[in-house]
C-alpha cells in the first residue's frame, strides 16, 4: 500500500530553520542534522517494511527514532517507560514485531525479538537512507487497563489533524512535562518536529526545578503537561524563572485552583486545558479559564468533532480517532462512530464537568487504577471478608487511592490488620495503586446485580 | 498534639514508606526538595485529613501551592481555626 499525501516526518525537516533542537538533561539533537543524517549508525535501511518496538530508555533517542522511522518501518509500536515488562511478550505477539529499537537505558534486552538496532543521539550525516514511502501504523499503548495494555493504531495523518493546519510560529519554543511515548506527549512532539520548532524534553528522574531551569535557559513559550505535573511545578520556586505565553493542561480533570494558580503564576499567558485520550484524540480545548466545558459544544460539531452525553458519559467523534486496535476484534467506537472513553460528565449551568470514570476507575496523576486489582490484593489478607477501593479527591494529584475493609470478625485488633495490609499492598502493588488511607468498615453496599456498588 | 509536630511526623513516617531519603525539616525548607514527590504529598494530605480533619486545600476557595514547608504548615493552622 502505498503513502496517503501525508509526507513522512523526516521530509518535513528539510524546510526547518536551523538552530532548532530537541532537547533533554544532558544532549540536544538539531533537526537539519537529521534531515540528512541518522541516529541509527547504518542500520536503518535493515528496518525497512518491519514492525518495529520502539524500546529506548530515553525520550530523546524516542523522538529520533521516530522521526526516522515514519513512512520507513511497516508499523511502530511505542512502549511507554512504565510498561511492565511481563506484558511485553503479549505485546510482541499482538503487534506482530520482528524487530526492536534499544538504547543504552533500556529496560530489557528482547532476546526473542530477531532483529535488535541500537540508536543514540549522535547523529552522523548519510546520503544513502532508504525510501520513506510507507504508510506507517502507529501503536500506542493505552494505560489503566487491567492485564495487558491495549494497542491503539493512528495513522500519522489522524495524529497531527488537531494543528496540522495551524500557521507555524518559528519563535515557539516548547516543553513538556509529558512522556513523549503517550499520546498527551506524543502531541507536542509531533508538533514541534511539524512545525520545525525546538522542544524540551524530561528526563527520568531529573527534579522539577532542573527541568524548568533548562526551559527557562532556552526562552520557552509554551509549556504543557497534567494538572498534577503542574500543581508540582507550581510549588517550586523555580517555576518564577518561566514565563511562558501559553501553557496547556490534559490528561486528567483540570480543576478551578490549579487553572487559578496558573493564571496567577503566569498572568500574560494563555492557559487552556484540553481534552484527549489515546483512542479518541484531541476532542477539544477551553480557554476561558473557567473548569469543566461549555454546554454548548455538545451536540454540535466543532472543527470536525461531534460530542454528545449519554448515560452519564461523554462520547466522542473525530476524525482524529484511532482506527483500531492492533491484535484485538474489540471495536474501538459504536456502530456510529462515537468512542466512550467512560468519563462522566455532569450538566451544571450552562458548563458540564467532569465527575470521575465508569466503573470507578480512578486517575492518580495521569496514571489510571482499576480498584478490582487492589482490592485482590487486599482480599487475599485472611482476616479480609470485602474490601472496596475508591478514589479520594487529592489537590495534588487528583485523586487517591483509599480503600474501605470488613473484616471476618469484630475482635481482631484493627490497627494491625491496617498495617498488614498495607505491608501486603506495599509488597505486592506500585506506589501509586497501595491505598494511602485503610478504614475498617462494618458492611459494604452490594448491589442487585451482587457486586459491589461503586458510586 | 501540634499541627506542625503531626505534618512532621507524618511526613516521616510516609517517607520510610515510600523508601524516600526524607531532607532535614526546617520552615525554609522547599517541598519539593523535602524528599517527598507529589504522591507523597498526595498521600500525605490524605492523611492529614484523618489526622487533622480537615482538607485545607479542597475547602479553600483560593488556590494555594505552597512552597515551603513553613507555608505548608500555614495553610493547616488557617484551615484549623
Amino acid at each position: 500500500m502505498a503513502r496517503a499525501e501525508t509526507p513522512a516526518l523526516r521530509q518535513r525537516l528539510s524546510n526547518t530553520a536551523p538552530e532548532r533542537f530537541l532537547f533533554d538533561r544532558s544532549e540536544r539533537a538539531c533537526y537539519t542534522h537529521l534531515a540528512h543524517g541518522t541516529c541509527f549508525g547504518g542500520q536503518l535501511t535493515d528496518l525497512a517494511g518491519k514492525s518495529v518496538l520502539l524500546a529506548t530508555g530515553s525520550q530523546l533517542t524516542s523522538g529520533l527514532a521516530l522521526i526516522e522511522l515514519d513512512g520507513v518501518a511497516r508499523r511502530i509500536t511505542i512502549l511507554p517507560p512504565d510498561a511492565a515488562p511481563e506484558h511485553f511478550a503479549a505485546l510482541i505477539a499482538g503487534a506482530e514485531i520482528d524487530a526492536v529499537v534499544v538504547d543504552i537505558g533500556s529496560v530489557s534486552e528482547f532476546y526473542d525479538i530477531p532483529l535488535r538496532v541500537p540508536v543514540s543521539v549522535y547523529i552522523s550525516p548519510t546520503d544513502s537512507l532508504p525510501p520513506a514511502s510507507l504508510p506507517t501504523e502507529w501503536v500506542m499503548l493505552t494505560s489503566g487497563t487491567t492485564g495487558v495494555p491495549k494497542m491503539v493504531a493512528h495513522t500519522l495523518a489522524g495524529l497531527t489533524a488537531s494543528f496540522a493546519a495551524k500557521p507555524l510560529d518559528p519563535s515557539v519554543v516548547w516543553a513538556t512535562f509529558y512522556d513523549i511515548r503517550r499520546y498527551g506527549g506524543l502531541q507536542i512532539f509531533l508538533r514541534a518536529v511539524l512545525g520545525g520548532t525546538s522542544l524540551i524534553l524530561s528526563s527520568a528522574d531529573e527534579p522539577v526545578a532542573d527541568h524548568l531551569g533548562r526551559m527557562a535557559e532556552q526562552g520557552v513559550t509554551h509549556v504543557l503537561g497534567t494538572p498534577t505535573h503542574w500543581r508540582r511545578a507550581l510549588m517550586a520556586p523555580a517555576i518564577k524563572k518561566i514565563a511562558p505565553r501559553y501553557v496547556r493542561l490534559s490528561g486528567e480533570i483540570a480543576d478551578q485552583a490549579v487553572l487559578d494558580g496558573l493564571r496567577a503564576a503566569f498572568p500574560q499567558a494563555g492557559v487552556s486545558h484540553a481534552f484527549a485520550s489515546t483512542e479518541a484524540g484531541v476532542a477539544f480545548e477551553v480557554s476561558d479559564g473557567l473548569a469543566g466545558f461549555p454546554a454548548a459544544y455538545v451536540d454540535e460539531v466543532r472543527d470536525g468533532v461531534e460530542l454528545k452525553v449519554d448515560d452519564g458519559s461523554l462520547r466522542i467523534r473525530s476524525p482524529r480517532t484511532a482506527s483500531r486496535y492492533v491484535g484485538s476484534d474489540t471495536p474501538l467506537a459504536d456502530k456510529d462512530g462515537f468512542v466512550d472513553n467512560g468519563d462522566m460528565v455532569e450538566r451544571r449551568g450552562d458548563r458540564y464537568v467532569f465527575t470521575g470514570r465508569r466503573g470507578g476507575i480512578i486517575n492518580i496523576g495521569g496514571q489510571k487504577v482499576h480498584p478490582e486489582e487492589i482490592e485482590a490484593v487486599i482480599n487475599r489478607h485472611p482476616q479480609v471478608r470485602m474490601s472496596l477501593v475508591r478514589g479520594k479527591r487529592s489537590p495534588i494529584t487528583g485523586a487517591v487511592v483509599v480503600a474501605d475493609v470488613v473484616l471476618k470478625s469484630a475482635g481482631n485488633d484493627a490497627e494491625d490488620v491496617k498495617g498488614d495490609i498495607l505491608t501486603l499492598c506495599r509488597d505486592t502493588l506500585p506506589r501509586h495503586k497501595v491505598p494511602a488511607a485503610i478504614s475498617i468498615v462494618p458492611a459494604l453496599d452490594v448491589g442487585a446485580s451482587g457486586k459491589l456498588a461503586r458510586r | 498534639m501540634s499541627i506542625k509536630l503531626t505534618i512532621m511526623e507524618q511526613m516521616a513516617q510516609i517517607a520510610r514508606e515510600h523508601g524516600k531519603q526524607l531532607a532535614p525539616l526546617s520552615d525554609d525548607l522547599v517541598l519539593l526538595e523535602s524528599g517527598l514527590d507529589s504522591l507523597g504529598f498526595a498521600v500525605l494530605v490524605a492523611r492529614l485529613e484523618d489526622k487533622l480533619g480537615v482538607d485545607p486545600f479542597t475547602t479553600s476557595e483560593d488556590a494555594m501551592f505552597p512552597v515551603t514547608l513553613g507555608d505548608f504548615v500555614k495553610v493547616y493552622e488557617h484551615g484549623a481555626r
